[in-house]
């Protein structure tokens, strides 16, 4: 478990400034590793977003929720429809996004907070399924339900109208003037991205994170010292749940379609995995974690027999047979296999995610770290 | 009214608590005077943690009025609430946050008292907060903890948790102070520790109300001792009445080492 | 319509079944894909045997025990002295990979399975009492008249047999049972495969009502633990209480009159309940703690 350091403001600076430049400059590192194409880009930077938002709620107070896959619909559907009836702007949009998101969470968090524990974490996913139901069934005169939530050439759009713009056929996003797809729209992404992160690592820093922090380690603790506990947990998960938002938002801004199967459960299970897999309750674990989840499944869910068949041509036939036998479960669209047996390999040999992996490769290369420095450290 | 009579901080008045059948408090009345050490003993299942608890607000008193600070206790305040009424408690087993380092969980007892109940300070860090990591380190200074104070503290020893958490509750100010058993289970040494740690804080004047078994505890440090036996106070007087009270080595059997 | 009524309330049951269970041991996710499990193994029996699903069952007995006692020991076993959010993670990943695996091998459609043709039809009870033209399927009566068995049995094995008290007191305090030199352990495994069993069992028997598909366990989940809030957790009489009340809301609110006034209010009338108990009475109808 990390504890909160008292870093200085000058460190601070150098991890924003490294940070934003190894974003900034992704698409030169991802060529390099066969990801330099926009859409995947965007995508590392949304559920990099997203991975962050949730880390504040899971990795500070410990509290697992299930359903923030309902906030992500949710900033999806109302970025389109600030689409369909204001302007193609994506400011506003994203903006309402984050807005309607945090009240929902409000909401949501209100109810499922009432309970600790396992019956919090289901609570989240029962309300999560709830809206996932609404949206494809009686919420269809908003959400287009199985269809999905499209923006069409004759949306009233009040505002761009008022402007005199006029959208192409088939409209995309725009920043004034700006068109929001391809490496635009990534950049877009990386610039909240940026944000966002700069906004985590504030609350990190700040008193109200370590409070957190203490709810999850003692509350009994924290309730006799003076603090109301619930307010702090609220707080908490509407912060997430917007995080959450913006990032569906976004989703909605670089391809401007909004469906209910973003608010399944999968994908909550999904950012949970993110935020494990890099390290919960880290500073960079998330994002490290979003970005490789996000790899693999452009990678793994790519292959297929065929594929894998061609890798293993020179070996003799029967061979190749059998590995492609063993193999393809887990491939194409086996992707999900994989990512459950990673999670719970994951969870049993090493739940403090790659980072804590990272830490103890450096310990035992480096050797550096005596008894004593690894208690400071809050390892042993 | 005499010119000697002290401030009652806490005045508890015909309280009576039932669980089903068991009548667990009868028609308690005790008042806890300023600047005095208040030592609450009895025999198992007297009553005492009842008698605490509906005093923190954890347990709802059937009838009768706790007053602090003007506010009826019985009245079902929430802990955060009594707290910042100026009531500070200490456990049986030390509380304290241990993926925290030292001066941190100092630290937070400070921010309730500053902030109050909740307070959402984000934007200013806190190795900002200067003032406040001041007055923690002066406290953990006076308490003889101020080496290793970014240690972790869940790596302290049980006596320097005890030390930690009255650090903790010191910093609040606290109007009255709860000890609930606070040398339960401890060695003659780390025993001795905290009698000599409670009897620095006496000095300042601070009121006590301290809940033990440990008879040499109880004679090293109050002013005023009640006994409790079997929900109803039985004895009330200073350490000397009551170390040959008849009623009360019936009560504990002859079981009282003093 | 009043078919209705009974139909869900007996959907009910079963997940008083599976959430007994789930409260009697310690909770885990696992408990969802168990059902499914069990379905399947339904399947592969035969289409062919018009008596497979009641026959499956006794095939289900031994591999539920054992699929049970195995991710216990196997695998849950090495949480418990982790924390709950880890222990629901675990399982969780479990689920998933166990869904994955059923959905390989099965595809991911529904596949129906029907009742076995002696019981296939419905019955009318009507006349029973006096309203001729009132009918209902045999299986969903049979399955009501199971399910009260399971529910009795399980009470009764925890509350009048010395093994039952033992497995609750662990449930309460595990290292003093521990301490007095009872094997919780082996009495925990036990109990979990015991539970595995139970859920298996009422996942096969629920074959015929409704077609199984690999994700039918997250739904089962959902609603038992919806029926423990508002039932109130630690009273078995609160979970089935709050089932039958649940699956009567349920219908009622399917009814096509009540639909036309609130579009949309079957889907969500549990959840509407689950929060009005939480925000009003969070300790559940019956619950203790």
């Amino acid at each position: 478990m990390k504890t909160i350091e008292l870093s200085t403001p000058k460190r601070d600076l150098i991890i924003l400034v490294v940070f934003s430049i190894i974003v900034l400059i992704a698409p030169l590192w991802g060529s390099l590793i066969g990801a330099g194409y926009p859409d995947l880009l965007q995508r590392f930077a949304i559920f990099g977003l997203f991975a962050v938002g949730y880390n504040i709620l899971f990795g500070l107070t410990g509290y697992l929720s299930f359903g923030h896959a309902a906030f992500l619909g949710v900033g999806s559907y109302v970025t389109v429809w600030s689409f369909k009836l204001l302007t193609m702007n994506a400011l506003p949009a994203i903006a309402f996004s984050v807005v309607f998101s945090g009240l929902f969470a409000l909401v949501i968090g209100f109810i499922c907070l009432r309970r600790t524990g396992i019956y919090f974490s289901i609570l989240t996913l029962a309300f999560a399924q709830m809206s996932y139901n609404l949206a494809y069934s009686v919420l269809t005169p908003i959400t287009q339900g199985e269809t999905g939530l499209f923006v069409l050439n004759d949306d009233p759009r009040v505002i761009d109208g008022a402007l005199g713009i006029v959208s192409a056929e088939n409209p995309l996003a725009s920043l004034f003037g700006i068109t929001l797809d391809g490496y635009e729209g990534f950049y877009f992404c990386a610039v909240i991205l940026i944000l966002g992160f700069w906004l985590s690592l504030k609350i990190f820093r700040s008193p109200f994170g370590m409070k957190l922090v203490a709810i999850k380690t003692n509350q009994t603790r924290m309730e006799y010292t003076g603090f109301n506990h619930r307010p702090y947990l609220l707080a908490a998960f509407v912060i997430s749940g917007m995080y959450a938002g913006l990032a569906g938002g976004l989703l909605a801004v670089v391809d401007p379609i909004a469906g209910a199967e973003r608010m399944q459960w999968t994908a909550s299970g999904e950012v949970v995995l993110m935020t494990i897999l890099g390290g919960l309750g880290t500073m960079f674990g998330p994002i490290i974690g979003a970005v490789t989840i996000k790899y693999m499944e452009n990678i793994f869910s790519g292959i297929n027999d065929t594929l894998l068949a061609s890798w293993f041509e020179f070996l003799p036939e029967s061979i190749t047979n059998l590995i492609v036998t063993i193999v393809s479960p887990f491939v194409g669209s086996g992707w999900h296999l994989t990512l459950g047996l990673m999670f719970m390999m994951i969870m049993i040999f090493l739940p403090g995610g790659m980072l804590e992996g990272a830490q103890k490769i450096n310990a035992k290369i480096f050797n550096k770290n005596k008894p004593e420095q690894l208690e400071k450290d809050g390892v042993a | 009214m005499s010119a000697e009579q002290s401030n009652i901080v806490l005045d508890i008045t015909g309280v009576n608590k039932s669980f089903g059948g068991l009548q667990a408090l009868s028609d308690i009345n005790l008042q806890i005077e300023e600047g005095k050490t208040h030592a609450i003993i009895g025999p198992n299942g007297a009553g005492k943690s009842t008698l605490l608890n509906t005093c923190i607000g954890l347990l709802k008193a059937d009838s009768g009025r706790i007053d602090f600070e003007g506010n009826d206790l019985t009245k079902g305040y929430l802990p955060h609430d009594i707290n910042q009424m100026g009531i500070s408690r200490v456990f049986q087993t030390p509380q304290i946050f241990p993926d925290l380092s030292i001066l941190q969980n100092v630290m937070i007892p400070a921010f309730a008292r500053r902030d109050g109940s909740f307070k959402m300070n984000i934007f200013k860090a806190l190795r900002d907060e200067k003032e406040i990591a001041e007055e923690a380190l002066h406290f953990l200074e006076d308490l003889g903890m101020v080496d290793g104070h970014s240690d972790r503290a869940g790596s302290l020893s049980r006596g320097n948790k005890r030390r930690l958490e009255l650090a903790m509750c010191l910093i609040q100010h606290p109007k009255l102070l709860l000890l609930d058993e606070p040398t339960a289970g401890m060695a003659r040494h780390d025993t001795n520790q905290t009698i000599e740690l409670l009897m620095k804080i006496k000095e300042r004047g601070m009121t006590k109300v301290i809940i033990e078994h440990d008879m040499h505890v109880v004679f090293s440090l109050a002013d005023k001792i009640s006994v409790l036996a079997q929900g109803a106070i039985i004895a009330e007087g200073h350490p000397d009445e009551i170390k040959g009270h008849p009623k009360v080595r019936e009560a504990y059997l002859g079981s009282a080492e003093v | 319509m009043l078919g209705a009524f009974v139909a869900v309330s007996v959907e009910k049951v079963l997940t008083i079944g599976n959430k007994v269970r789930d409260e009697s041991v310690t909770f885990f996710e696992a408990y969802k894909e168990v059902p499914y499990l069990e379905i399947w193994f339904g399947d592969t029996g035969a289409a062919i045997i018009d008596w497979s699903v009641p026959l499956s069952i006794l095939v289900a007995i031994p591999f539920m025990l054992a699929v049970g006692i195995a991710m216990e020991r196997g695998l849950i076993k090495h949480f418990y002295k982790r924390e709950h959010a880890d222990q629901i993670l675990v399982t969780f990943g479990l689920a998933i990979v166990i869904g994955e695996i059923i959905k390989a091998n099965f595809g991911a459609n529904a596949i129906p399975q029907g009742a076995p043709d002696i019981v296939a039809g419905s019955a009318n009870v009507g006349s029973l009492i006096g309203l001729d033209g009132i009918v209902y399927p045999w299986w969903r009566m049979i399955y009501l008249a199971f399910s009260l068995t399971i529910i009795g049995g399980v009470f009764a094995f925890l509350h009048m047999t010395t093994f039952g008290m033992v497995v609750r007191a662990g449930m309460h305090d595990r290292e003093m049972v521990g301490l007095l030199g009872i094997n919780i352990e082996k009495r925990f495994t036990i109990v979990f495969g015991l539970a595995a069993v139970v859920a298996g069992i009422a996942g096969v028997m629920y074959t015929p009502i409704l077609p199984p598909d690999y994700n039918m366990g997250m739904e089962f989940l959902v609603l038992s633990f919806v029926v423990v809030v508002v039932g109130g957790m630690g009273s078995l009489g609160g979970a089935v209480a709050a089932g039958f009340l649940l699956g009567i809301l349920q219908s009622f609110a399917s009814l096509t009159a009540i639909k036309a006034l609130l579009p949309g209010i079957d889907q969500v009338i549990l959840y509407l309940v689950a929060v009005a108990i939480l925000l009003f009475r969070p300790r559940g109808l019956l619950g203790k703690d």
